[in-house]
């Protein structure tokens, strides 16, 4: 049951982002619920590759015979956060030039396109 | 080294390269960007031509990035294919072509069209990364690349729809949109992929449609993956991106845009075809994308009538037609379990569908071309202030009847072609299918003669008096959309025969796909 925390945790994670994205009418917390959803699945891989005991996964430097945790998640977790920085990055210089021109980031007055 | 085992590379590499070396060669001349881009999109489409005859002649081809096999052999002899890789097959290669054409045209029209004098080598920078990452979607056999290039190309595509965005609001707020919609598709996209590896531990889609168990997980994980391509791709429930960021895209961006949805469709095709084939339950699922199908025809079509802005009116356009590959689509999926009626109808059907893709790629970005035209000369969108038109802009107004022929379904265009095959073979699946589409049809030709008549007939007006045809790069990219349209018209046997079937059929043959990677094992 305690091994399981992690995937409740994902779980929260994305629940918040989704909710925050529904309810929230401030852009900046959109970019947030965005970050949030972003975070419980990179949780979720990484839980997914997470054995007990077990050390880093670095060949060489590993004693033998002792379990190591699985590399290939942890990969894809890393090009995930990069893609996320450079994902949350544009996204917030877009709120800048919605500021920019509307002079704010309310989602009810950003409307101009209707229809 | 012989080059043309390395032309699936190649296809990418030379865009991802030139992609970079743009701002170098912008900070020399502003003007030789265009024109780099556009050669390097014409030699990227010429690498592409040479793949598609190989892959019609000989089969699917792989290409394992930094070794000869796509498997890793443990000295206990146990073989896993860990390799990152592409598979391109007829289906994928069908996707590569269109993708090469359309943004090899867009290019040229943009020599042109795209005539500020900042921010041109990004412009030209970021069309390249857009179609990398649309070639990278349709050739990889590796499912967490494909959300890798998934990412690219929302990133890509978004800083191109705000382009227009350091002087107007407008294109930042649909690009806003856009880019919510995409991340969290992707971010869904990669939470199924975590699924798949958590349950098989590869991440080849060959690999994991041989072990398929169809466990509870793996219908999760389809319910994910379909919703949330769906999205992508602006069928309806979750279409509201799709009249922003398609109207407020500079025009060659848009023509691109309706490719770069069209490679989340294929995707979506790949995952129902490919990753799961007759795993599913077939005849729920394939009912479940037609009724995606009806409504985006549907609704599509019904708000595309009220519209007064011209490029948001094909937008809407654009979801309707999308419903008709998914409903050719769906029914193919439906029967999939049924031999008998996969031959009498089920085939027949998805060939509309797919031969719809490449047809609708074509006309429409045709139409929005030409959007962008009267954009170009006349500043406004607004179907209101047009008319008469058709007096300044000969070679427009032409393009124009074209393509709303061929998207109304006329004869001797393509848009016949492939809407001919869907009714037919729709209609022995359930006949109202068939009779919906053909009203949505009709709709469409009311609403583009409604287009015509406000924009282009008509008294001259004082206002327009300026007004002249549009720089010869843009006539040129029109013209030729024009004779392909008119070519897929009148010839529709030789292209469903030598490109459309082939496609079909390797999305229906799963085993096929498992096998051009597992066939060593």
């Amino acid at each position: 049951m305690i091994g399981n925390f992690p995937y409740i945790a994902v779980i929260i994670f994305i629940g918040l982002g989704i909710y925050t994205l529904i309810f929230k009418r401030n852009l900046i917390k959109i970019a947030i619920g965005i970050c949030l959803i972003e975070n419980g699945v990179n949780l979720f891989l990484i839980t997914l590759g997470f054995r007990k005991g077990a050390v880093a996964p670095i060949y060489t430097q590993a004693p033998s015979g002792q379990a190591m945790v699985l590399p290939t998640p942890q990969a894809l977790t890393l090009t995930s956060i990069v893609i996320g920085v450079a994902t949350t990055a544009l996204i917030l210089s877009m709120v800048m030039m919605i500021y920019k021109h509307y002079g704010t980031i309310e989602v009810n007055e950003v409307r101009r396109l209707r229809g | 080294m012989n080059l043309s085992n390395h032309t699936p590379i190649l296809i990418l590499a030379v865009p991802l390269l030139a992609a970079f070396l743009i701002p170098i060669i912008g900070k020399i001349n502003k003007k030789a960007t265009g024109i780099f881009a556009t050669l390097v999109l014409g030699l990227s489409l010429i690498f592409t031509i040479i793949l598609a005859v190989k892959i019609l002649s000989v089969g699917p081809q792989i290409y394992v990035f930094g070794a000869k096999s796509p498997f890793l052999t443990l000295p206990s002899g146990l073989k896993f294919p860990i390799r990152i890789m592409f598979q391109v097959d007829a289906m994928g290669i069908f996707m590569g072509l269109i993708t090469a054409l359309v943004s090899f045209l867009g290019a040229i029209y943009s020599l042109a069209f795209i005539n500020k004098n900042n921010g041109v080598d990004n412009y030209y920078s970021l069309l390249l990364l857009l179609t990398v990452s649309m070639f990278g979607m349709e050739f990889t056999g590796d499912i967490f690349n494909f959300f890798v290039f998934l990412e690219i190309a929302s990133m890509a595509s978004v800083s191109l729809i705000c382009y227009r965005g350091t002087d107007l609001g407008e294109p930042v707020e649909a690009g806003f949109k856009y880019m919510v919609v995409s991340s969290i598709s992707a971010l869904m996209v990669l939470f199924a992929v975590g699924i798949f590896y958590g349950e098989y531990d590869v991440l080849n889609i060959a690999a994991i449609a041989s072990v398929m168990k169809h466990s509870q997980l793996d219908k999760i994980a389809l319910g994910i993956l379909v919703s949330v391509l769906a999205m992508k791709a602006g069928a309806v429930p979750v279409h509201m991106w799709t009249p922003d960021a398609y109207s407020e895209a500079p025009a060659p961006i848009t023509m691109i845009l309706v490719v770069a949805s069209q490679a989340s469709l294929y995707a979506m095709f790949r995952v129902v075809f490919s990753l799961y084939n007759i795993t599913l339950n077939t005849l729920a699922v394939g009912w479940i994308i037609i009724i995606f199908g009806l409504l985006s025809m549907f609704i599509g079509v019904t708000m595309a009538i009220i519209q007064k802005d011209i490029k948001r009116l094909m937008a809407y356009h654009a979801i309707s037609q999308t419903g008709y590959m998914l409903l050719g689509v769906g029914v193919g999926l439906a029967v999939l379990a049924n031999p008998t009626a996969l031959q009498r109808y089920g085939i027949t059907a998805m060939e509309g569908g797919i031969f719809h893709i490449m047809n609708h790629a074509m006309y429409k970005g045709l139409l929005f071309l030409t959007a962008g035209a009267l954009f170009f000369r006349t500043g406004t969108r607004n179907l209101d202030k047009m008319g008469g038109l058709a007096h300044y802009m000969k070679y427009t107004t032409i393009f124009f009847i074209i393509g709303a022929a061929a998207i109304a379904g006329l004869p001797p265009f393509n848009g016949f072609a492939s809407k001919i095959l869907i009714y037919e073979s729709v209609y022995k699946f359930n006949p109202l299918l068939s009779i919906i589409a053909m009203v949505v049809s009709i709709l469409t030709l009311a609403s583009f003669v409604k287009v015509f008549h406000s924009a282009f007939l008509g008294p001259k007006l004082p206002q327009f008096k300026e007004v002249k045809e549009v720089p010869r790069s843009m006539v040129l990219a029109m013209a030729v959309l024009s004779c392909i349209i008119i070519f897929f018209g009148l010839f529709p046997d030789l292209i469903v025969k030598n490109l459309v079937h082939p496609a079909v059929m390797s999305l229906i043959e799963q085993f096929k796909y498992t096998n051009t990677v597992l066939g060593g094992m």
